[in-house]
Order: C-alpha cells, then sequence, then structure tokens
C-alpha cells in the first residue's frame, strides 16, 4: 500500500517515554487533519500509551529494550504499528481480556487492550513467546 | 505535579498534567504518604488540571479505592475532563468512586454526610 505520510521513531523502554510517544503520535495526527475532534486525538493518544505501556512492563520486564512506531496515513485513514523485540505472549486471546493482568501485586488494571479496542476502529496483534510484539491499530480521522 | 491540601478528615489532592504509568507510582506514593502523615480519611482528587489519563490512573485509583475501604473512607474525584470521563466510564470505576462537576461539590458530599 502507498500512504500519504509516514514516519518511523524507535526509542528505549522507559517510562518517560510514554509521554515522548504520545506527542510524535499526535503531532503526526494532527498534520493529517488540523481541525480534527480533539477526542478522535485523546482516543489516539490513549490507545498509544497503552500499547507503549505494555511494551515497557510486559515486553521488557526485566530489561529495557527498543519499542518501534510506525505510523501511515491514507486519506483520513490513520494506521500505527508498535512494536517491540521482548518476551512475547504465550496467548494473545487471554491477554486480550478485560481486566486480565499477569501482574496484580501492581496497580495495573488490565484493561490496557480494552482501552485499545474501545478507542480504535481496528486492532490487531502478533506476537509469539520470545519473539516479541507488534500491535497495529486503525482509526478513521473526522 | 501535584499540590496537596487538607480540610479536616479531607485529603484533597489537585493533580496537574498527565497521568500515566510514569507519573502514576509517583501519585501513589505520594497519596498513601499524606494519608498516614495527616491522619486523613478522604481524598479528592481534583483532576482540573489533568490533560491525559491512560488505564495506569484507573489503576491508581482503584488502589486508592481500596485502601480507603479498609479504613472506612471514601474517595472522590471531581472536575475530569470530557475524555478521562470516557475511560472512566468504560472502566466501570464511576460505580465505586464519586464524580463530583467542582471541588466544592464534592467537600459538601463527604461534609454533609452524604450517602456516597
Amino acid at each position: 500500500m502507498i500512504f500519504d505520510n509516514e514516519i518511523s521513531i524507535k526509542f528505549k523502554s522507559n517510562s518517560q517515554n510514554e509521554a515522548f510517544a504520545r506527542t510524535a503520535v499526535s503531532a503526526f495526527v494532527t498534520a493529517m487533519s488540523p481541525t480534527m475532534n480533539l477526542g478522535e486525538l485523546s482516543d489516539i493518544k490513549t490507545a498509544v500509551s497503552e500499547a507503549v505501556t505494555n511494551c515497557i512492563i510486559h515486553g521488557y520486564p526485566k530489561t529495557k529494550g527498543d519499542i518501534y512506531i510506525k505510523c501511515s496515513s491514507l486519506d483520513k485513514l490513520f494506521y500505527i504499528e508498535i512494536h517491540d523485540d521482548g518476551v512475547g505472549i504465550s496467548n494473545i486471546k487471554e491477554a486480550m481480556q478485560p481486566m486480565h493482568t499477569t501482574s496484580p501485586q501492581t496497580e495495573r488494571s488490565g484493561l490496557g487492550f480494552t482501552v485499545m479496542e474501545a478507542f480504535m476502529d481496528s486492532i490487531n496483534v502478533k506476537s509469539e513467546p520470545n519473539k516479541g510484539t507488534t500491535v497495529t491499530m486503525c482509526k478513521k480521522i473526522s | 505535579m501535584l499540590n496537596i491540601f487538607s480540610d479536616g478528615s479531607i485529603l484533597i489532592i489537585a493533580i496537574n498534567g498527565e497521568i500515566d504509568h510514569h507519573s502514576a507510582e509517583e501519585i501513589k506514593s505520594v497519596t498513601e504518604h499524606n494519608l498516614k502523615e495527616r491522619n486523613s480519611k478522604n481524598i479528592i482528587f481534583d483532576f482540573t488540571n489533568v490533560t491525559f489519563m491512560d488505564s495506569a490512573g484507573i489503576g491508581m485509583l482503584i488502589g486508592r479505592y481500596k485502601t480507603l475501604s479498609y479504613i472506612g473512607g471514601k474517595i472522590c474525584l471531581c472536575n475530569p475532563s470530557g475524555s478521562i470521563k470516557k475511560l472512566i466510564n468504560l472502566s466501570g470505576i464511576n460505580k465505586i468512586i464519586n464524580i463530583f462537576d467542582t471541588k466544592e461539590a464534592a467537600l459538601n458530599a463527604l461534609k454533609g454526610g452524604k450517602s456516597l
């Protein structure tokens, strides 16, 4: 597919980079439609934050690694791919269940994938143990 | 990031900026510390200046709800933005945490003994 615009960024799995990821993606999306509904922009920022947090907490639970984000646009369709080279997910279906968390002792709500599903138009998750995880999401911008 | 006040047994925490996995831990530790230090029983989180929140914020609020339930206290939240309200409603925590339009309304409810 030939896109109108694309960006790729790579950053380390430090939690302070969550804000950087949201800001970078917001700048890309805003350029697609400067008069876009702010609620839509907020939905995208939230979904990105959830995906990046998953990379940091679950992808790289004991080490630091790289997180890759690729944003693309085609007319009013926004695509985003968020990838880590971390430990992967053995059971994607189970991981996407609402309130599912692998770390109940921490204050995680287990809502990450639920929020991504609710705030974006589509989500696809590909993962294999020890081969990382790729989350791809799409949203039509007004 | 946090402005902290007390009004009797009520701890008021005004949060500024964004709540995510990175910042939620600080809010948690500062809140827990002040609850003990000031011997507070109830909390109002003032969201007037919160510009973003993801599910890490939901986890932080549920954690404080558990803390206050243990000591018989209440947690209220005031003036969240439309986007944050959407996330709160999606999570269902609006069923256990009272949400008010203003800090004054939250204070009146807690002080007036309104059944929360």
